[in-house]
């Protein structure tokens, strides 16, 4: 396993100009990343979304490239977004997915079967053309530019240190520095029009 | 395509589609709507976009939303209902200006129900605050521009019910 931040930091080194999604990693991307007006810190929508919002996203503007942080639960609570991504195929589209084998926001309670689930096996099977795992740092490190240069869809399935939380969640510190309405002005501002 | 007589055909619907300038379907196939199936995979200027579960229809349609594409939602009450979370979350929470056209399965026109999805259609859009829009023929069919426009100018979701031949619930 390896902390988000640190994989966050060197996956900002290879971003690009990417829009990026960054899902659950978002308290620890609005920090590391340089280009804010091309991140998109939903927040938690509701859960279970992230990828078909990813391949929206993705198919909408063909053009950019489109890197999703998600995480094992959202993965685990819509599956079947997996054969729709790999069925529309999407070049521009970078499904990275954080496993902490829990549900780290609710208290750390384990995901269905946490350790055994290979998700790049999964992603494989449902018709992903690309799909990879990695538990170290090291390894994500020497594949990362490589991964990001490839077209997608691309899966990436990581082993990162659970950080739970425990706090009512109207005690727990705000990360977002915009507003929903003004993530998507931005973005949509930084991107043009269609 | 021989249009039924009194029913609502899938050629209505599809230029309904075009005149609003629809770019992408995110559906749930059922057998009933097989020849709109048809009709929408030989159009040149509409991206069909199958899910496995209608939730995921909410969030597709966010994504493509935000990225300035028009997708249309077409799913059938039942669906509608399992995805409550994603509808609030993805369609409403992010002011997603997307029409929903759901077929009433069920639907009898008189209220006497045999199927507890159709009694549950209207009182579940209703809780979720959600205008819509009931369809049963072509004479019916300019509600469907109609909820488009009032997506726009509300930047909300909005519905149309399907609720006749073309689903072929009720024959």
């Amino acid at each position: 396993m390896f902390q988000t931040e640190d994989m966050l930091k060197v996956f900002q080194q290879y971003r690009g100009d990417a829009v990026v999604i960054p899902g659950r990693g978002g308290r620890h991307w609005v920090n590391v990343s340089t280009n804010e007006t091309r991140d998109v810190p939903l927040g938690d929508p509701a859960m279970g979304g992230h990828a078909s919002f990813g391949l929206g996203l993705a198919l909408a503007r063909p053009n950019e490239k489109v890197v999703l942080f998600d995480s094992e639960g959202d993965v685990l609570m819509n599956l079947g977004a997996l054969p729709t991504i790999a069925e529309k195929a999407p070049k521009n589209f970078y499904h990275f997915m954080l496993d902490n084998e829990c549900y780290a926001t609710t208290g750390g309670q384990p995901v269905p079967n946490a350790a055994n689930v290979q998700y790049d096996v999964i992603a494989r099977g449902s018709g992903y053309p690309s799909a990879y795992a990695f538990d170290n740092l090291e390894e994500f490190t020497n594949n990362i530019a490589q991964i990001m240069e490839q077209p997608g869809p691309v899966f990436v399935a990581m082993k990162v240190f659970p950080e739970i939380e425990n706090l009512p969640i109207g005690q727990r510190r705000r990360w977002q520095t915009r507003s929903r309405d003004k993530v998507i002005e931005d973005l949509q501002e930084s991107m043009g029009p269609r | 395509m021989t249009q039924q007589e009194g029913g609502f055909s899938p050629e209505v619907v599809l230029d309904h589609m075009r005149k609003n300038g629809v770019t992408h379907v995110v559906w749930l196939p059922d057998s009933e709507t097989n020849f709109l199936y048809l009709l929408m995979k030989d159009e040149p200027n509409l991206d069909l976009i199958s899910v496995s579960r209608e939730g995921q229809a909410f969030s597709t349609a966010a994504g493509l939303s935000v990225g300035g594409a028009k997708p249309i939602i077409l799913i059938q009450n039942t669906g509608l209902m399992e995805s409550g979370d994603s509808l609030r979350g993805w369609a409403m929470g992010m002011n997603i200006p997307v029409v929903l056209m759901v077929g009433y399965r069920g639907y009898t026109r008189h209220g006497v129900d045999q199927d507890t999805a159709a009694t549950y259609t209207e009182r579940f859009l209703n809780a979720f605050n959600i205008r819509y829009f009931l369809v049963e023929n072509d004479q019916d069919a300019d509600r469907i521009s109609i909820a488009f426009q009032e997506a726009e100018k509300t930047s909300k979701p909005v519905a149309v019910l399907v609720g006749d031949e073309y689903h072929g619930f009720n024959r």
